[in-house]
């Protein structure tokens, strides 16, 4: 037997669905929490002060936040199993209030949890092969991932098995985990980017070359925060024997001369514009001719062990369109919506991949009760080989479902309130958690998004005005993604008030560009309104199946904020 | 100062120069990266000649005089200021086998990154070393069996024991 056949013989009732600890990582999680444990007892007793305990917290994802402590779970690329759903549950139940936020970068807060908890709901997560290891902090962050990994038609390679490389690569890593500041790494191996990988300090993506070798593409110095940029490429080609001393290379030049003397200055996407890109470039060229590359040479037979873990789940062999979902779908207008909106094809004829939207018409983007959580575990041992993934916009993604199956597991997520068939239309909303939760934001977002999706409550009228991207910051550091939404909202505050900026025709994909900004901040009243115009204008200048963005870029900006300016002078006041 | 090394605290048997102190015959003598040019020139070969330096020192900066040194001390402006981490990769890469100091308020929980990128001693205030005494050192350097990096020193390789494992 191989290796693989050998893992999947000694798990006869689940398939392999995602990595698995072997006796070294399960004994590094532990050994984890024990230090843990050990900080906090010593926090306790005083042998650390704040100022020192801060960043061994920050690294262990906990947080002080504006009401209490916030502690932040890696969800590694996304990729969760059943079991670790319901712990992720129980851990709401047990230590919270009953809930939990899915996050932009594949991570679950808590919002409630108490200092002396935390160590204990470390040990929960270890318990299932799960952490919060460097989910903050000035260190190399959760590795995040293309959450259609593995099913997606438009896929060169599973991009996961690299990110649970990286992941392990970037654990405690001896040198870099005291960088000038936070540091993200995005993955992707498919021909559209679902991850983001043009705004983050790093990102990578799989290519082939014209020999037909894989390697990367590596892209730095992207992100957003107070001063957006679009990355740009260091490495066109960067073979994957040589990926880790490539990206060691990266790092070292990062934490030599990434600027220390200003926070707001310390990502690697200021030093990237401030010297150039060919200078950095060319730095990490002369470190990577430097050092000892052979010890960071690819091993195969480990790549190849962690690959094995993301192999295929057994699918079935079904026709490429179902009989059963097309008679669903005239039976059932809801669910026909539902399947028209929510449902992606899947590289496997009869399957599908179900995005489950956790943006209910005037709900909390992100937020799961530890309720849905199970009947989401549920629904993925029922349909879906017990797998679930997290997507940066915030949902969750059955990855392997039947078109067979689609319609009963429709009624299941209906009855949990989880049908809402929004993915990607205007009231999928990304948001960050704002003034409501967030020590560092200005504004209110989660309100504004909810203003938002009631607004257009009218599910026939979303429809029409298709996929639309609106992303929402409470605060000029971003983690709403707004520079990258179609439509972009920022809460600053503006002499005791709140002030809403907005901007228009952001792209997070490989075609990303930043937002610009539409003119003066708007109240938080009228941001509907401003919203519901500008979509107005774009549904009236739009050409057959052109898309916002694709509008705006035809257009041009100036007719956008014209076209609000002439409905200021009509009334409304903007 | 104290001075920690293999999880202990130690006498220092090395001595920091004062910028207005003579150099000495003889010795085991700090000087600043200032004054390393000139030690390096008047010292005779019975003095052992060390040098402390700021975190952002270039390498080409101590090249040429690294055979000649036995320590060189990395100062750490802040626990939080990861320069000094690199800086001590580099000089071990450039073949300095002398001792390395890491020296500041460098926290108990930082001795495995410290030794596993190459210091084999820290140096920090006593008022720290007061708080944070030897056990508390000890039990950092010992909190992890093994690590996941290759190529730096201190703990086993996870890596290295799974191709181990897989070829027995």
């Amino acid at each position: 037997m191989t290796a693989v056949d050998l893992r999947v013989a000694q798990r006869p009732n689940a398939p392999l669905t995602t990595y698995r600890y072997d006796e070294y990582d399960a004994a590094f999680v532990r050994e984890r929490v024990a230090e843990f444990r050990e900080q906090v007892r010593r926090r306790l007793s005083g042998a650390l002060t704040e100022e020192e305990f801060r960043p061994f917290r920050l690294m262990n994802g906990l947080y002080l936040q504006l009401h209490a402590y916030m502690l932040r779970v890696a969800i590694p690329y996304g990729t969760l199993t059943a079991r670790q759903m319901r712990r992720l549950a129980d851990i709401a139940d047990k230590w919270d209030k009953g809930y939990g936020h899915f996050t932009t970068r594949q991570n679950l807060q808590y919002n409630w949890p108490k200092l002396v908890d935390t160590p204990d709901i470390l040990e929960a997560l270890a318990d299932v092969e799960m952490h919060a290891i460097q989910t903050s902090g000035n260190c190399i962050r959760n590795v995040t991932a293309d959450h259609f990994a593995g099913v997606a038609p438009d896929e060169i390679e599973d991009p996961r098995p690299t990110a649970e490389f990286l992941r392990q690569w970037s654990s405690l890593h001896p040198e870099f985990s005291f960088l000038p500041r936070k540091f993200k790494i995005a993955v992707t191996g498919a021909e559209h980017d679902r991850a983001a990988i043009m705004v983050h300090d790093i990102g990578l993506r799989i290519v082939r070359n014209a020999a037909g070798e894989t390697g990367y593409q590596v892209v730095v110095g992207g992100g957003l925060g107070r001063s957006p940029f679009v990355g740009k490429v260091v490495g066109d080609f960067v073979p994957r024997h040589d990926l880790l001393a490539f990206l060691e290379a990266i790092m070292r030049v990062y934490n030599r001369f990434g600027r220390r003397d200003n926070k707001y200055k310390a990502r690697i996407k200021i030093l990237v514009h401030e010297k150039g890109i060919d200078d950095i470039r060319a730095d990490v060229e002369a470190e990577f001719a430097a050092m000892d590359r052979s010890v960071f040479a690819h091993d195969p037979e480990e790549f190849e062990r962690v690959a094995g873990f993301f192999a295929p789940p057994p699918y079935e062999t079904l026709p490429r369109d179902s009989q059963m979902l097309r008679a669903a779908k005239l039976e059932t207008p809801a669910f026909a919506n539902f399947a028209d909106v929510n449902v992606s094809a899947h590289k496997i004829p009869g399957y599908a991949i179900v995005t489950v939207s956790l943006k209910p018409i005037g709900g909390v983007p992100g937020d799961a009760t530890s309720d849905q959580m199970r009947v989401l575990a549920d629904a993925s041992e029922r349909f879906g080989f017990g797998e679930l993934r997290v997507s940066h916009e915030q949902n969750i993604i059955l990855p392997h479902v039947k078109q067979d199956d689609l319609f009963a597991l429709w009624l299941m997520l209906d009855a949990a309130g989880l049908a809402t068939a929004n993915a990607g239309l205007v009231s999928d909303i990304i948001a960050c958690p704002g003034m409501d939760y967030c020590s560092l934001a200005t504004a209110r977002s989660i309100p504004i998004a909810q203003a938002i999706s009631k607004r257009f409550a009218d599910m026939s009228r979303q429809r029409r005005i298709g996929k639309l991207g609106i992303k929402i910051s409470g605060c000029i550091n971003a983690c709403g993604h707004h520079h990258v939404g179609a439509i972009g909202i920022l809460g600053l505050e503006k002499k005791g008030q709140e002030s809403y900026q907005i901007t228009l025709g952001g792209d997070p994909t490989f075609s990303a560009s930043i937002g610009e900004i539409l003119g003066p901040g708007v109240t938080s009243e009228q941001v509907p309104d401003v919203i519901e115009h500008l979509v107005d204008f774009y549904l009236a200048e739009r050409e057959e199946g052109e898309a916002f963005i694709d509008t705006w870029r035809r257009i041009g900006h100036a007719r956008f904020k014209d076209a609000l300016r002439r409905e200021g002078e009509d009334g409304a006041d903007i | 100062m104290a001075l920690i090394s293999d999880g202990s605290f130690i006498e220092d048997d090395w001595r920091r120069l004062a910028e207005e102190e003579a150099l000495p015959k003889a010795g085991k003598v700090i000087v600043s990266l200032a004054r390393l040019q000139h030690a390096l020139e008047v010292l005779g070969t019975e003095s052992t000649l060390g040098v402390i330096v700021p975190n952002t020192t270039e390498l080409s900066a101590l090249i040429e005089a690294l055979p000649r040194l036995e320590l060189v001390s990395i100062s750490f402006p802040a626990f939080s200021d990861g320069r000094g981490f690199s800086l001590a990769r580099l000089l071990r890469r450039a073949g300095f086998r002398g001792e390395l100091r890491a020296s500041g308020r460098l926290v108990a929980d930082q001795y495995s990154h410290a030794v596993g990128c190459g210091f084999d001693k820290i140096e920090i205030p006593d008022e720290l070393a007061e708080r944070q005494g030897e056990e508390q050192w000890r039990a950092a350097l010992n909190a992890y069996a093994m690590s996941y990096q290759r190529g730096y020193p201190g703990r086993g390789s996870i890596l290295e024991a799974r191709r181990r494992a897989a070829r027995p």
